[in-house]
């Protein structure tokens, strides 16, 4: 092999791991969208400052002394009870008033969360705190660097991922959560308290934007009130694309957008980035209108 | 189900809409001045500020406005009276400047607009403020563009054709360094500007430039990728014109790449955050130019330094020296203006002549740019490291 053609292939390598690292992130945040939306169909465009408030109750807990250990399941519970609050204090009382109200109730709620951050915590980003548990090291193997962090987020992820598989296919609390999907009043009928699942599902979905925040804040060394926003969207697209309502199509639709977005970035002009992004989403969606992994469900008559 | 189905892509389109529109909000040109302009006030002097308080260049505004505002206090009254002073925050973005601008000329009346410090930033304003005759002084803006808005515009601090020039020839020269990648903030005129005069400069020299396009916009936090088609060129250094959020993040990212050449940047790195997000290995080894040094061994440097610690409990930055000179270039245009209407208070700000500031001598040209001198900082962990000094 050429030097040109094996430098070719390193570089691939990167910009493939960067992509998984990064669609990884996208993937953690897009399955709260997803499971949220498949339970109650709404879109809850407030997530992506759940994975912002999960960075900062880990920043703050970090900055406190407390290990990795302690401080990241803290963050995810942290934001998960902060989405239960949201969803009892905002989205229930209008949960029956259709669908366009709570779409502006979700944008409302993510603009004052973003902007009560800034004015409370500040704006400017912070560097996150020295981890006492965890040593960042990279490893090289060639050409290609690998860091601990993108090992901890891609196995985090798939961890997380496979956790969430298992509690919605294997277990009750699983099974009554598909079923407040499938038919929420029949669900209801049958003893479920749909209530109980609704916020179980939103702090499912939090905590797991919340442990993607924390990653992020170690990934990059930097944590902001606004730091939901592009993340957020992205993961909403990630959803769209892989099939809203379907946890592997987030997964999927997730990594999909990371490494498109480096390939993009790596091989052509980083200015296109986001055009690339959501021009693979336009035309996935004109000949997919379901997602990725959508099925075509036929109109009931 | 299937309804919902039917409103995602519209959702998904509102989406995008909202995150490209970030991207391209221009301000409307016609936004017309009073037809009438309201008498300004005779009992005091109202400056107007407009500077990032909050945002990704927050630390800039906050500390602009520390030293003007030390600057106020140790200049007291002038021509008999108090001085007031009106803060606006831009948010560090083009739109919010343009808004506050026309704020402070339709709803407080000021006397004279002060700011702001990115370049894309004042340029927004600029416009509104020449149209209105209102003298605008930016003390920290160093786009060539900024003043030539108009002649209500002017600037205390050197451009970016000196800066550029002064890196161009620290890396070839006193680096010996031949081959240079440019990364530019494709968001960002400052940015823009930097990178085409440092690549005329370099090039002229005797350097290389890599051809290709290697940019980012504000706000990305992910440049492993861009950084790897950087490495695959084999540069021997990195023209970085950006800002200190961005280019923390960057360094951080490009010494774990095991990418170990120096990084270049201008005014746009100098502040305290970005040791912080670059962390112990991003930061060493790499140059700036700047306006000011805290380590400076002049008396009256010292002595700003010593009254700025004392008062905010950490050193100054460039942009506080900035600001600190700019309101005293100000109060000294307003003693000379005799009678205080917009236009004498501009044509004394113009006419500012061999002012000695602790950012050097200041004299404003016939462009209303400042002429002083730049110094080059090397980053280190400790803080910024006094390197040499260049005269213009």
């Amino acid at each position: 092999m050429s030097e040109e053609t094996t430098f070719f292939f390193y570089d691939l390598a990167t910009y493939l791991l960067n992509g998984i690292t990064q669609g990884s992130v996208y993937a953690l945040v897009a399955l709260g969208y997803t499971m949220v939306y498949g339970i109650i169909k709404l879109i809850n465009f407030a997530h992506g400052e759940f994975y912002m408030i999960g960075a900062f109750i880990g920043f703050y807990c970090i900055a406190a002394g407390m290990p990795l250990w302690m401080a990241f399941p803290c963050a995810m519970i942290g934001s998960g009870l902060v989405a239960i609050t949201v969803e009892r204090i905002v989205y229930r009382p209008i949960r029956y008033a259709g669908r366009i109200p709570a779409l502006i109730t979700a944008l409302g709620t993510s603009l004052l969360f973003q902007y009560a951050g800034q004015n409370i915590i500040g704006a400017d980003p912070k560097a996150f705190p020295k981890v006492t548990d965890f040593e960042n090291q990279t490893y090289k193997f060639g050409e290609l660097y690998i860091s601990t962090n993108q090992i901890v987020i891609i196995s985090t992820t798939f961890i997380l991922m496979v956790f969430l598989y298992w509690l919605v296919n294997h277990t009750r609390t699983g099974k009554a959560m598909r079923a407040t999907s499938f038919d929420k009043n029949a669900a209801e009928l049958m003893g479920i308290d749909t209530n109980k699942i609704i916020s179980f599902t939103f702090f499912l979905g939090a905590s797991l934007a919340g442990a993607a925040g924390v990653l992020v804040g170690m990934y990059y060394n930097s944590v902001e009130p606004m730091m939901g926003l592009i993340p957020g969207l992205k993961a909403f697209v990630a959803a769209v694309l892989g099939g809203i309502g379907i946890i592997p199509g987030a997964v999927l639709g997730g990594l999909v957008l990371g490494i498109a977005e480096n390939l993009v970035v790596g091989f052509w002009v980083s200015t296109y980035r986001d055009a690339i992004a959501f021009g693979i989403l336009i035309l996935i969606l004109l000949f997919k209108p379901s997602g990725l992994l959508g099925k075509n469900t036929k109109e009931k008559v | 189900m299937k309804k919902a189905l039917r409103l995602l892509p519209l959702m998904t389109v509102l989406a995008a809409l909202t995150m490209f529109s970030q991207g391209c909000k221009k301000e409307d040109k016609k936004a017309a001045a009073p037809a009438v302009k309201a008498a300004l006030s005779a009992t005091e002097i109202v400056i107007g500020a407009v500077f990032p308080m909050t945002g990704p260049i927050a630390t800039y505004g906050q500390e602009s406005v520390n030293g003007m505002k030390m600057a106020l206090k140790k200049v007291g009254n002038v021509a008999g009276l108090p001085i007031r002073l009106i803060v606006e925050d831009n948010k560090g973005e083009p739109v919010e400047s343009a808004n506050a601008v026309k704020k402070l000329i339709n709803v407080d009346n000021v006397h004279l607009i002060v700011g702001s410090v990115a370049s894309s930033n004042t340029l927004a304003g600029a416009p509104i403020a020449q149209q209105a005759r209102v003298p605008l002084m930016t003390p920290a803006s160093t786009n060539e563009t900024v003043t030539q808005t108009g002649n209500y515009i002017s600037r205390t601090c050197f451009t970016d054709a000196f800066q550029g020039v002064v890196m161009a020839k620290f890396a070839y020269e006193s680096l010996n360094k031949k081959k240079a990648i440019i990364i530019v903030d494709n968001s960002s005129d400052y940015s823009k500007g930097l990178a085409a005069v440092f690549k005329k400069k370099f090039v002229e020299l005797g350097g290389t430039v890599v051809d290709g396009t290697f940019t980012y916009v504000q706000k990305d936090t992910d440049f492993r990728s861009l950084l790897r088609k950087v490495k695959r060129e084999g540069p021997d250094v990195v023209w970085l014109p950006g800002y200190y959020t961005e280019v923390g993040l960057m360094l951080n990212q490009a010494r774990s790449m095991g990418m170990d050449l120096p990084f270049l940047g201008g005014d746009g790195w100098d502040s305290p955050k970005l040791q912080e997000l670059a962390g112990e290995n991003g930061i060493k080894g790499n140059y700036i130019s700047s306006h000011f040094s805290p380590d400076d061994e002049d008396p009256m440097v010292q002595g700003f330094v010593k009254e700025y610690v004392a008062t905010y409990g950490q050193k100054p930055g460039a942009m506080a020296a900035l600001g600190y000179d700019g309101v005293l270039v100000v109060a000294d245009a307003l003693k000379r203006a005799g009678t205080l209407t917009h236009k004498s208070i501009s044509e004394a700000i113009n006419s500012t002549k061999d002012f000695v500031g602790i950012t050097g001598s200041i004299t404003i040209d016939e462009n209303r740019n400042a002429r002083k001198a730049a110094v080059v900082l090397e980053t280190t962990s400790t803080g910024m490291k006094f390197k040499q000094k260049v005269m213009p």
